[in-house]
């Protein structure tokens, strides 16, 4: 009986781990799928193709060119290796109004015709609009798309993924945007969390510590829009002011608050490390006749130093991935940065911003799915860091 | 059970989903509305235009609410579906554009907001104001607004790549109170004393209309639109009562007092 238990107790444990680890990787692989899927498709939603006059010799249209185009920047076909023709945006809603709804059709069966009529009667246009509507023998000339390439989508510095009819799709300026918040974020919370934790074990009365300890682990408890809320009506002015800058939403604004965010974890681990240096270390240092304050710098520091490390990466790791502070308090402009007191849009900030609309399993969807592989990578490239450090402790 | 039976009989039970923008406004309405018809339930969903209009071509709504009108592509998925569908416009909703108040502009063109928000004017001196940077503040992309203010300020072009993108109309009214050369669009209803709110010009300068419940009302304030519910022929008999409550006066004025723009006094 006891044995059975015993069995049942083990098929438990090991069930669970199991579905644990599945799951795990059940969301790796189903990131890495939806994300990859990027580079098998055109800027262009599917479904969806750019039309133009038959007799227009242009060939091929890059995004840019399409969405210049769209902007009104290029207006003659001769900017792009056509004739001298003004170009004609139209849309299947322009189409449609020309005619009465009596030529569209009861049940707007004529419309591809119409759509077809209108490309040919027009020879500057260029037309966007579903493939459904082109019948057999269509004879309007469609312009062929090419696929979006890893070094365009990686380096491209525009991102622009709502832009009709082709979006552009450069997350350069969110990878770096992500990396100057999370650099300067490491470079606010490093010296100000391992200060802390060095007086709250070496130098603090208990009475002291006592006080402190509970506070700072109480910031961990606020909730991240409240940290975002508190950046964006506090810290935001303050940098504007202090700066001069005719902005104060800038990647400053968020490596504060995530500095302070990453500080209870940094503080916390650290201070663990400290603590677990052995009391005969100490009290031969102490013997030796170093100072308190040399035993701290020549002993205790040295014994905990990948403990100190490791509660650094973990710290930052977490506010690497941070989303809503972030979103509130660094403008999310779309640039690449130079410094730090620039608007940056970062990798979480632009998923949580976006996901909801883009269209399920269309080109922006899969485009933020392949953000959300590059903030895998960022975020595992520090959880091996810890590794590395902690194995070499041993 | 059998009790509640007779209850469930004869009330209404459909779903709404769609535009946030109409969210609130649809919520306020469904709230009142199942006050007075005990027994009734709505439900209101939001998700945005697209996905409203999307659920109803494929069942799984009853009305869908949205911010713009049905494109094409849709009407002929509805046709395709074989589903005949009303149009109901149930209110009117106003943006208006803001600056910092110490900003001493107080009208634009929409030729200079053009310009200002796709970056082609980058500084007040530019537009009669002092010589200062202008730091433009918009909605995420994903907002059904971002996409009113792009298609009828902007003539369909994009936004800078400098603009900023903030996640709520809250934060942009927070921005541009603090921010001395910044500029930025919220809903009418969203509109208060810490930012300015610009005068507006849609023939070129010679008249300068500044956003009200008043102007929006009368047409003559230029940057409004048309709130609208679609909802299937075929379920007109359980949704009626409750889109002809939200027309009636008590409707409308749940709508003012929303913030939104009511059909008439």
């Amino acid at each position: 009986m006891k044995k059975f238990l015993e069995k049942i107790t083990r098929g438990i444990l090991f069930t669970s781990s199991m579905v644990t680890s599945l799951t795990v990787l059940l969301v790796v692989f189903f990131l890495f799928r939806e994300g990859i899927g990027i580079f098998n498709r055109n800027a262009v939603e599917e479904h969806h193709v750019i039309a133009v006059n038959p007799e227009n010799p242009v060939r091929e249209l890059t995004s840019q060119q399409i969405m210049n185009i769209f902007n009104q920047d290029i207006t003659s076909w001769k900017e792009v290796g056509g004739t001298d023709t003004p170009i004609l945006l139209a849309s299947v809603d322009d189409v449609a109004n020309q005619y009465t709804e009596e030529q569209l059709g009861a049940e707007f069966e004529h419309l591809p015709e119409l759509i077809e009529q209108y490309i040919l009667e027009n020879p500057g246009i260029i037309i966007y609009f579903t493939d459904n509507y082109i019948k057999e023998g269509f004879r309007g000339k469609l312009v062929p798309l090419h696929k979006i390439g890893f070094a365009e989508f990686i380096f491209g510095k525009e991102w622009f993924p709502t832009a009709q009819p082709a979006g552009r799709y450069g997350v350069w300026p969110l990878i770096m945007g992500t990396l100057w918040v999370s650099i300067g974020a490491i470079l606010l919370a490093l010296p100000i969390g391992l200060i802390t934790a060095i007086y709250m074990s070496e130098v603090a009365k208990p009475r002291i510590r006592n006080l402190f300890k509970p506070i700072i682990e109480l910031l961990s408890g606020i909730p991240s829009v409240v940290y975002g809320f508190f950046g964006l009506v506090v810290v935001v002015p303050l940098i504007q002011k202090a700066f001069q800058l005719d902005v104060g939403e800038t990647a400053l604004a968020g490596s504060i608050i995530l500095a302070v965010m990453a500080l209870p974890t940094i503080i916390t681990i650290a201070e663990d490390a400290l603590r677990t240096t052995p009391r005969a270390l100490k009290e031969a240092s102490l013997a030796l006749g170093a100072s308190h304050w040399q035993t701290i710098v020549r002993v205790v520091i040295p014994y905990a130093k990948s403990g100190i490390i490791a509660a650094v990466i973990l710290g930052i790791g977490r506010a690497v991935g941070e989303t809503m502070a972030v979103l509130m308090v660094t403008g999310n402009a779309s640039v690449v940065p130079h410094t730090l007191l620039e608007p940056v849009r970062t990798i979480p900030a632009t998923i949580a911003a976006e996901l909801g609309e883009a269209p399920f399993g269309g080109t922006h969807f899969k485009a933020l799915f392949a953000l959300g592989i590059i903030l895998f990578i960022i975020t595992f490239g520090f959880n091996l860091a810890v590794e590395a450090v902690k194995s070499r402790k041993k | 059970m059998t009790l509640l039976m007779p209850v469930m009989m004869t009330a209404q039970t459909f779903k709404i989903k769609g535009s946030d923008t109409v969210l609130p406004l649809s919520q306020a309405e469904a709230e009142s509305y199942m006050k007075k018809n005990q027994g009734s339930a709505i439900t209101v969903t939001g998700g945005g235009s697209g996905v409203g209009l999307s659920a109803i071509i494929s069942g799984t709504t009853d009305i869908a609410q949205a911010s713009r009108k049905m494109k094409m592509d849709e009407k002929v998925k509805m046709q395709e579906a074989g589903k005949a569908f009303k149009e109901v416009i149930i209110a009117y909703d106003a943006l208006a554009v803001v600056v910092n108040q110490a900003n001493p502009v107080s009208q634009l063109t929409r030729e200079q907001l053009e310009g200002i928000f796709t970056g082609k004017i980058t500084n007040w001196k530019e537009v009669g104001g002092e010589d200062m940077k202008i730091v433009t503040y918009s909605r995420e992309t994903s907002s059904g607004t971002y996409e009113f203010f792009k298609e009828h300020v902007l003539n369909k072009k994009n936004f800078a790549t400098t603009a900023l993108l903030m996640p709520a109309t809250g934060a942009i009214i927070q921005s541009v109170s603090q921010t001395k050369g910044a500029i930025g669009y919220v809903g009418l209803a969203y509109l208060e004393s810490k930012v300015k709110a610009l005068k507006v010009s849609y023939d070129g300068g010679k008249n300068y209309i500044l956003p009200s419940v008043e102007n929006a009302m009368n047409k003559s304030y230029p940057i409004t639109r048309p709130l609208y519910y679609y909802y299937l022929i075929a379920s007109e008999k359980s949704v009626l009562p409750f889109v002809n409550y939200i027309l009636s006066a008590e409707g409308q004025k749940i709508v003012q007092d929303q913030g939104y723009v009511p059909l008439k006094k």
